[in-house]
């Protein structure tokens, strides 16, 4: 049976009570430190969906590498999808400090039972997209981890420290390129404007639904996995995102958005939650795609897996002959 | 050079009612020899980095895709930097972009073999040991080139190549010496590669010239060496050496397979929708 469908054991309420003490105190729970299993599974549930998001990620900026416009543009979009397959795998090892297999987890993504990032069902259409990618996904993806990355678990949270900074390096890149074609010709900043008006509400969507509708986040804020609620990050990141698109001289497709001076955040119009809903469902625009090029790969890649566990296997029985 | 000159179509030769007919040239005109030599070296890698680039995202495990995604990270490096050499060689003010992505594939000097389509897994590590055994030799011993930049990109390019032919060796031995599946998988691969594999070594007029400045080495020292390492490889890994037959040649002097204009018209389709554009 799925980890995720056996019903819960009955937690000690002694120890689920020191356990609360140790979060309330803003202490750090380590892999061999007794924890609710509900903490564990939603630790899984998370940690287990970032990684996913990581290897699924390189699929839409996979796409452009071979038609990157220049060596040093090829060059870098190899190296940041590069660094994508690296945090995916960091966070499927800090998965197994919670006892799970990555290799199950992995099975759960490709039999299309494990969720990752809605934003990737996303195509990519144009250069440009690679700059909006860097800028407003790792961007919001910042603005997420930046916050997991004082996580009360402590795998997750040290691995949250070193994958946001190599997720900075990522923005400031993909934001250069949007400069880049900000300043270049008129098709270039054409270029630039649509993939904005195509990635920018997907990006808000990126936080998750509006906290009156997230099933997690009280229990989640409890147990400080999570130090602020989806809402909070979604305004923090567009008011951060505001004066860098002004600097852009480009326009963010909600003519809602406007400035309150009251609170200081930038007002925006209505999230499409059935949008949202559609793609989380399945019904992206590339869903089927992406799952698609995983599954292909894991099962073009077999014979391979086989023959190298093949031949470790001959090393062995060499070895203990010898 | 105007087009039609460095193709070598007749330019007046002979005259058939006015127009010409006979050419003197049978062959492409090659341009001076330092920078084809440069763009050999540059446009092997370029194409090879471009081929191995194809994986990122599609690996048969994650940790492959962090390995091939690094090779072609070193290969698409070195060959920015030994295009940028040919274009300062040049003069005629062409950067590594210009010469990546505004030249037509019969202005591409690259060995036949790293325009290949990417195959299975099993091609792929078969095509990037047989090409790194040959870079390791000849890094080697260009680190001693008359030609301070080439041997400053050896210098770089020696670490870089000494990895790619432990990891591609590793696996062709793991898959050689894996399953029945793999072994003949691998076999086929090795079979497909060989007859590209005479043009690693191929000397021309183009290598006597580079060689006879001492900024390049006579090709048959690496050969030997070359021969050892995957007579030592394909032994552990319990494949067969294919019999060295015809082998394909063509690719230094432009004349390249089929798989290379699909390549270059991927590769450079935006910067061709936009001339003059800053990336």
């Amino acid at each position: 049976m799925p980890e995720t469908t056996r019903p819960l054991p009955t937690d000690d309420p002694t120890q689920v009570a020191a356990f609360e003490a140790r979060i309330a105190a803003g202490e750090s729970i380590e892999p061999k430190d007794w924890m609710p299993e509900r903490y564990r599974r939603q630790l899984t549930r998370m940690m287990s969906q970032h990684a996913h998001s990581e290897i699924v990620g390189m699929l839409p900026e996979g796409n452009w590498i071979t038609r990157a416009p220049s060596l040093r543009r090829k060059l870098s979009l190899i190296a940041k999808v590069q660094d994508e397959a690296g945090h995916g795998l960091y966070i499927y090892c800090g998965t197994e400090t919670l006892g799970v297999d990555r290799f199950d987890l992995y099975n759960q993504l490709l039999d299309g039972t494990a969720k990752y990032s809605s934003i990737f069902n996303y195509p990519t259409l144009a250069w440009a997209d690679m700059g909006v990618i860097g800028w407003l996904v790792d961007g919001a993806a910042i603005v997420n981890q930046t916050i997991l990355a004082k996580t009360s678990y402590g795998p997750y949270a040290r691995a949250m420290v070193r994958i946001c900074k190599e997720e900075n390096f990522h923005k400031r890149q993909g934001y250069e390129i949007c400069m880049t074609l900000a300043k270049g010709t008129p098709a270039q900043r054409e270029m630039l404007q649509d993939a904005v008006n195509r990635f920018w509400w997907p990006s808000l969507m990126m936080f998750g639904p509006s906290d009156t509708h997230s099933p997690n986040t009280a229990e989640l804020l409890k147990w400080r996995v999570k130090r602020k609620t989806n809402d909070e990050l979604r305004q923090r990141f567009i008011n951060l995102t505001v004066p860098q698109a002004q600097e852009l001289g480009i326009t963010l497709p909600d003519p809602d958005l406007r400035y309150n001076a009251e609170t200081k955040n930038w007002d925006f119009g209505t999230i499409d939650w059935s949008e949202f809903q559609e793609v989380i469902a399945g019904n992206g625009p590339c869903n089927r795609e992406r799952l698609e090029a995983r599954r292909a790969a894991h099962d073009e890649g077999r014979w391979v897996r086989d023959a190298a566990a093949a031949h470790a296997a001959k090393r062995s029985q060499a070895t203990a002959a010898a | 050079m105007a087009e039609s000159e460095e193709l070598g179509i007749a330019t007046g030769e002979a005259q058939a009612g006015g127009r010409a007919v006979a050419g003197a040239s049978r062959g492409p005109v090659l341009g001076p020899p330092l920078v084809e030599y440069l763009l050999r070296l540059g446009d092997d890698r370029l194409i090879l980095g471009h081929r191995l680039s194809e994986w990122c995202g599609h690996g048969p495990i994650l940790e492959e895709d962090i390995a091939l995604s690094n090779m072609a990270l070193d290969l698409i490096g070195q060959a920015a930097s030994l295009l940028r050499l040919a274009g300062e060689a040049e003069g005629q003010g062409r950067d590594e972009d210009a010469l990546a992505y505004w030249r037509d594939g019969v202005r591409f000097r690259n060995a036949l073999l790293m325009e290949l389509p990417k195959g299975d897994f099993g091609f792929t590590v078969v095509r990037q040991f047989l090409v790194s055994a040959q870079s390791v030799f000849l890094w080697e011993a260009l680190l001693a080139s008359t030609h301070e930049g080439l041997a400053g990109v050896a210098a770089k390019a020696i670490k870089e190549a000494k990895y790619h032919l432990r990891h591609a060796s590793e696996w062709v031995v793991r898959l050689g010496d894996g399953t029945p599946e793999s072994h003949d998988r691998v076999q086929r691969a090795l079979d497909d590669c060989w007859r590209y594999t005479g043009e690693l070594f191929a000397q021309d007029e183009v290598d006597a010239a580079v060689a006879a400045l001492g900024i390049t080495v006579d090709m048959a020292s690496i050969r030997a060496r070359w021969d050892q390492v995957v007579d030592d490889v394909l032994q552990r890994a319990t494949l067969t050496r294919p019999a060295d037959g015809p082998m394909r040649h063509g690719g230094r002097v432009g004349r390249h397979t089929e798989h290379l204009g699909h390549l270059l018209s991927v590769m450079q389709s935006v910067a061709r929708a936009h001339p003059g554009a800053t990336w």
